[in-house]
């Protein structure tokens, strides 16, 4: 029993690092390709992870199993972040099919500086505070 | 049975390695062969682990412990380096 739940979660996690891997071929750009290989990679790792703790079935070894995923889930999303980020900031080409993209009026990428797109508008502006009756000048 | 499977999934997790290694040579930018590389990383995890399985050694998941520590460095260190050449 214990054999066939090892195989399920080894072949499981091996088919979603293959799927990350062909996913990062055939993507056209550089957030789609990170779509697919973060997500896709750290699920893979996981399910990895969860096979060899039911293998060893072993209070030490389902720690530090325990740990590599948790770690994993704590890292991926930051290193995801942080290097689309980067690769948005130097200007890497975005897909040709691209419909939205809501940097790209706001974002001035010479100052860093990132507008809201509402500083113009009247219900930017606060209105005035309310004079208390109570208060004695 | 788990022999078996884990020839397979050894199949499978070099055919990835083999995929995003094509990424990594051929990436037209650089944060491309960052990703690349982090999946990479990924991927030696997995590798550890069922080595881990294969030859019962269980200390090996020290090893992928440190490999995750390293690959998520370099990618921050990646990312800096990226961010920083801009601002010249």
């Amino acid at each position: 029993m214990t054999d066939i739940i090892v195989s399920i979660l080894l072949l499981v996690g091996a088919g979603f690092m293959l799927l990350a891997a062909v996913g990062i071929v055939r993507l056209p750009d550089l957030p789609t390709r990170m779509h697919a290989s973060t997500k896709a990679g750290a699920m893979g790792a996981m399910f990895t992870m969860a096979g060899v703790a039911f293998f060893f079935a072993d209070g030490v070894v389902l720690a530090r199993a325990f740990a590599i995923v948790v770690f994993i889930l704590i890292t991926s999303p930051i290193a995801a972040h942080v290097i689309g980020r980067a690769g948005y900031f130097i200007g890497t080409p975005l897909w040709s099919g691209t419909i939205k993209n809501e940097l790209r009026d706001n974002y001035d990428s010479q100052t860093h500086t990132l507008r809201s797109g509402y500083e113009d508008s009247p219900e930017s502006v606060t209105p005035p505070p309310e004079p208390n009756p109570d208060k004695k000048p | 049975m788990i022999p078996f499977v884990i020839n397979i999934v050894y199949f499978l997790l070099s055919l990835a390695l083999l995929l995003a290694f094509i990424r990594l040579t051929r990436g037209p930018s650089l944060p491309d062969r960052v990703v690349a590389l982090e999946l990479i990383a990924s991927i030696v995890v997995g590798f550890v682990g069922v080595h881990a399985i294969d030859t019962g050694i269980s200390s090996l998941l020290d090893v992928a412990i440190v490999i995750a520590l390293t690959a998520f460095l370099a990618a921050i260190g990646f990312a800096r380096f990226l961010e920083r050449g801009t601002q010249e």
